[in-house]
């Protein structure tokens, strides 16, 4: 496969062709913060904390970089003054939802988000789908999904598969970088009631 | 609905799974809702998961999860209607109908939604019943247009 050379935050890095400008990074060692990113998963582009600054064209662009792929001689930024400030205002919008969330909390600190910037509306969901990916994507069970749309979109367990599949995997339960995913879950099971309850107790 | 009116519609595609919508649209449009017993068929049926139904069955404001009367009544709230008088004409259905947009009657005969322009503005206020555009609507014209639907 053809190799690309590309610069990130002024130092050369190698890369294969189809890599994405985040994964060359990380491969060099550079961090870039992500959210809804898994190795495991397809990219998905959901969070957009990953952003950096590309220059194309003479020109300097922002670029989400989970899912923008490798060029030949490109150059990358991945903090600037910019960056920074969107960084910081994607934090506090998805604060307003989950402000207790310790992913963000710790990068809240590096970026100086203020967590009360933006009135409470704790869904607890930042809607980064890892649950719902993973559950699709690596077990196959898809037990898991989005349901609505806009501000009213929130994950929803399918009881018939949840009370079959979930009990022994949960699997994704740590993936979730908010509470959302377990209450989700515990309530799906106390809502579900099986259609064929057990054998009738003996007396 | 009848599980062999789904699977005839889902044959109509060739349980084609990227005919997912074309197939809850149709089932939607002749049973004017989708229960769940039709989403478990349909993704059964086409081989895509049922949380990716309900996925879109959520999205689209066009299914309904919850049952539907046989008429659907729209009632255009959009700027033009609204400075035209469509609040008078709503109130009036309302009233006519015993239900709030938004609802179904009891008999299943009717349900009620208000929408933002239907893009015939010069008509306002204007009422559409199963797709029928009824312009310059006023509060005395509701109950002569509603008898004309059993
Ligand atoms: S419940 Fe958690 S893992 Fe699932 S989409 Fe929401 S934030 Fe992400
Ligand atoms: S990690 Fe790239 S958009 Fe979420
Ligand atoms: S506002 Fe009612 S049709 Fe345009």
């Amino acid at each position: 496969m053809r190799e690309i050379l590309l610069q990130i935050d002024g130092k050369e890095v190698k890369a294969r062709e189809g890599m994405t400008v985040l994964e060359a990074a990380r491969s060099a060692g550079i961090s870039i913060p992500t959210l809804c990113h898994h190795e495991k998963l397809e990219p998905y582009g959901g969070c957009r904390i990953c952003i950096v600054e590309v220059e194309v064209r003479g020109g300097t662009q922002i670029v989400v970089s989970c899912v923008y792929p490798v060029e030949q001689n490109l150059v990358v930024r991945t903090r600037s003054e910019k960056i920074d400030r969107i960084r910081k205002m994607i934090l506090e919008l998805l604060l307003a939802h989950a402000p207790d969330a310790f992913a963000l909390q710790d990068l809240a600190k590096e970026y100086g988000a203020d967590k009360d910037r933006f009135e409470k509306e704790a869904s607890f969901c930042i809607h980064c789908g890892l649950c719902v990916r993973y559950c699709a994507e690596v077990k196959k069970k898809n037990a898991v999904g989005f349901v609505d749309r806009g501000t009213r979109r929130e994950i929803s367990f399918i009881p018939e598969i949840a009370s079959k599949e979930c009990w022994n995997c949960k699997e994704c339960f740590p993936l979730c970088p908010t509470e959302a995913l377990q209450a989700a879950f515990v309530l799906t099971k106390a809502l579900y009631s099986p259609p064929h309850p057990g054998p009738e107790p003996r007396g | 609905m009848e599980n062999e009116r789904i699977d005839q519609i889902i044959d109509k595609h060739q349980s084609e799974a990227s005919s997912l919508i074309q197939v809850l649209l149709e089932i939607q449009s002749e049973n004017h809702w989708l229960p769940k017993e039709a989403l478990e068929r349909v993704s059964e049926k086409l081989q895509v998961p049922l949380t990716r139904v309900q996925h879109i069955v959520t999205f689209y404001k066009a299914f309904s999860l919850v049952p539907k009367g046989r008429h659907e009544i729209h009632i255009c709230v959009g700027t033009a209607c609204h400075v035209r008088g469509a609040t008078r004409v709503l109130d009036n259905v309302q009233d006519l109908l015993g239900i709030k947009s938004g609802e179904t009657d009891l008999d299943l005969k009717f349900s009620l939604e208000t929408v933002n322009c239907v893009g015939c503005c010069a008509l306002g206020p204007v009422m559409d019943v199963d797709g029928k555009i009824y312009g310059n609507m006023a509060p005395s014209k509701t109950a002569d247009v509603i008898k004309n639907y059993e």
